[in-house]
């Protein structure tokens, strides 16, 4: 019997807490959740309205009221998109620029960044001032020279002004770089130096592997960039055969904007690479998100 | 003796490799930047269609500038962006950092849904837009016609045209949000608990210590932002139509003015000059907000 009332005493105690608890698990967990999700949901709307809107048939898309959910979703959109216009050719296209693009920044972008994190030399602090200051200046300023030496060159509608660029390395790209650097001993590079190793062969075999992290993000960042570009094709490439998805998807909006559902799925396809390389690459994408940071 | 030529050897041995190093930038840097830099100075004071010679033709194209009612209609569109938007993009992106800033079971599946949009290439968002927000068949006037709210036309209504933009602009804070939350996670627990036994509330940790040891972060974000307003063009051109703006030119904004002069109209003098009245005014935005933020950004090592 004392044992039963000191058990009903034990569970009393703790039922005020439990109520407490439980409100505290109410304000702490769902209440956050509520508004996470329900604001994610939002967030999430227009992608998963472009995946709706590109299996619904012509007519259900113009139905009203909508239908949320297809009623017979229409796989042959994605084969008819194809086939409304040149989308393999325009694939292609876009995937050979990004794949010299990001060969030619992979490049470039590492070598200039080990001059100014790795090399004392009296030029880097200007070299890194330049930088800093073109990440800045508006490209419209050098906009109009360029395109007009390109067209001298007879480099118009050709893909030399799209990717010539990147072996220049980009600015950011080199800044990205060089912050991670500046993060590698000294020690490292010094060693092999005494050692009486060439500059070339510290680069290559002791810095280089040490930059997968900052590599993998700029090769995901320079993909994209060039995978989403719009105004560059669009100034340059004026025959249709060397047109990217951009222009393409353009092109095809202006003259049969009505056909949406072919529209949509053709967008789908165009999103579906860079989200998939940013679920890969997330990782590499909030790292270089959190070295922005350290830009003071 | 040797010691010092040894030391003065290294250094020109440093000074060459360096130098080499670096040469693809300082390459660029040469042709693609300053050249081009004074060039499109030059090209400011011509008449130039590409197809013949540039005509000297003096102040000409920066007086006609000033009197050019497009060129007012562009900078004022962009203004409203640049002063309205932003800050209110950048104040979105500060929400939901610090809600993505909380500590519940799952924020990682939260901060990707977040950052999502952003991924989505800028064509294929604007056409999504403009499928989403068509007056009689998007699904954005339905819902509101359903639930019995004004339903504007919004793309085809110039009053309500930056609106839409503003309204798919913030689709795109979840970048912004993660840049804000690297900087939320680097502020030190002890600095919260200092101030709550001092008695301080959510409110005046908020004001008190988060604001300012974010102000850096703000400062970035109001500069890109600023200078990303000026450069607004793939959602203007798609969503307006007719690359002149749209209705009643309300999406003509400086840099899709500045593309038609230049590459539609081949005037590519006016068009250097108006590129250089662009940097002038970004130059002078950017120096204003850095002589200000001396007053309002907190940097902590000091």
């Amino acid at each position: 019997m004392g044992f039963s009332t000191a058990s009903a005493k034990s569970v009393a105690l703790p039922a005020g807490k439990e109520r407490s608890r439980r409100w505290f698990r109410l304000k702490k967990v769902l209440l956050p959740h509520l508004v996470l999700s329900s604001l994610g949901l939002v967030f999430l709307f227009p992608f998963i309205w472009l995946l709706l809107s590109s299996l619904k048939t012509p007519a259900e898309i113009f139905q009203f009221p909508p239908t949320i959910w297809p009623k017979d979703p229409q796989w042959g959109n994605f084969v008819r998109a194809f086939e409304a216009m040149p989308f393999s050719r325009y694939t292609m296209n876009t995937l050979f620029l990004c794949a010299v693009n990001i060969i030619g920044q992979l490049i470039s972008a590492p070598l200039v960044a080990y001059s100014l994190a790795k090399i004392e030399w009296k030029g880097r602090k200007y070299i890194f001032a330049i930088i800093i200051a073109t990440m800045i200046l508006p490209p419209q300023v050098t906009m109009i020279p360029v395109y007009i030496i390109y067209a001298q060159l007879g480099w118009v509608n050709t893909y030399l002004p799209l990717t010539i660029g990147a072996f220049f390395g980009s600015s950011f790209n080199i800044f990205l770089l060089r912050q991670f650097m500046m993060g590698i001993p000294r020690e490292l590079s010094e060693a092999a130096r005494i050692d009486g190793a060439s500059e070339l062969r510290i680069f290559f075999q002791i810095i280089y592997p040490l930059l997968k992290a900052p590599l993998t993000a700029i090769a995901i960042f320079t993909f994209v960039g060039v995978w989403n570009d719009f105004m560059g094709p669009l100034i340059y490439l004026n025959d249709d055969s060397l047109w990217t998805i951009s222009l393409g998807l353009q092109g095809f909006q202006s003259e049969h904007g009505a056909q949406w559902e072919l529209l949509m799925a053709a967008a789908a396809v165009f999103t579906l690479p860079t989200v998939l390389i940013y679920f890969i690459g997330q990782k590499k994408f909030m790292e270089a998100g959190a070295a922005m940071t350290s830009f003071k | 003796m040797a010691q010092k030529s040894l030391a003065m050897r290294r250094k020109r041995r440093d000074f060459w490799m360096g130098l080499a190093f670096a040469f693809p930038f300082i390459a660029g840097f040469l042709f693609l930047t300053v050249i081009p830099f004074f060039q499109s100075l030059y090209f400011s004071f011509t008449e130039y269609d590409i197809f013949t010679e540039a005509k000297w033709v003096g102040l000409d194209n920066y007086t006609r500038i000033f009197q050019d009612e497009n060129f007012y209609k562009a900078l004022s569109n962009t203004f409203f962006m640049a002063f309205i938007a932003v800050p209110v993009s950048i104040t979105v992106s500060l929400l939901i950092a610090l809600l993505l800033n909380m500590k519940v079971k799952g924020i990682a599946f939260y901060r990707t849904v977040y950052y999502l949009p952003t991924v989505i290439p800028g064509v294929a968002s604007s056409l999504l837009w403009l499928w989403i927000l068509n007056p009689e068949m998007g699904i954005l006037n339905t819902a509101l016609r359903a639930v019995g709210l004004p339903d504007p036309a919004w793309l085809s209504d110039p009053a309500f045209t930056k609106p839409s933009l503003i309204i798919m602009g913030l689709f795109g804070t979840g970048g912004g949000a993660l840049i804000y939350l690297a900087a939320l996670q680097g502020i030190p627990r002890e600095f919260y608990e200092a101030a709550s036994i001092d008695g301080a509330n959510a409110w005046h940790k908020f004001k008190c210590i988060v604001l300012p040891a974010l102000s850096p972060v703000t400062l970035f974000q109001l500069i890109m932002g600023l200078i990303g307003a000026f450069q607004i063009f793939t959602e203007a051109f798609i969503l307006s139509q007719d690359n002149l703006g749209g209705p009643d030119q309300s999406m003509l904004f400086y840099a899709v003015y500045l593309y038609n002069e230049a590459f539609v109209n081949l005037n590519m003098g006016y068009a250097s000059a108006l590129a250089w009245v662009l940097f002038v005014i970004v130059m002078l935005i950017t120096l204003v907000i850095f002589k200000s933020s001396l007053r309002w950004v907190y940097y902590g090592g000091e």
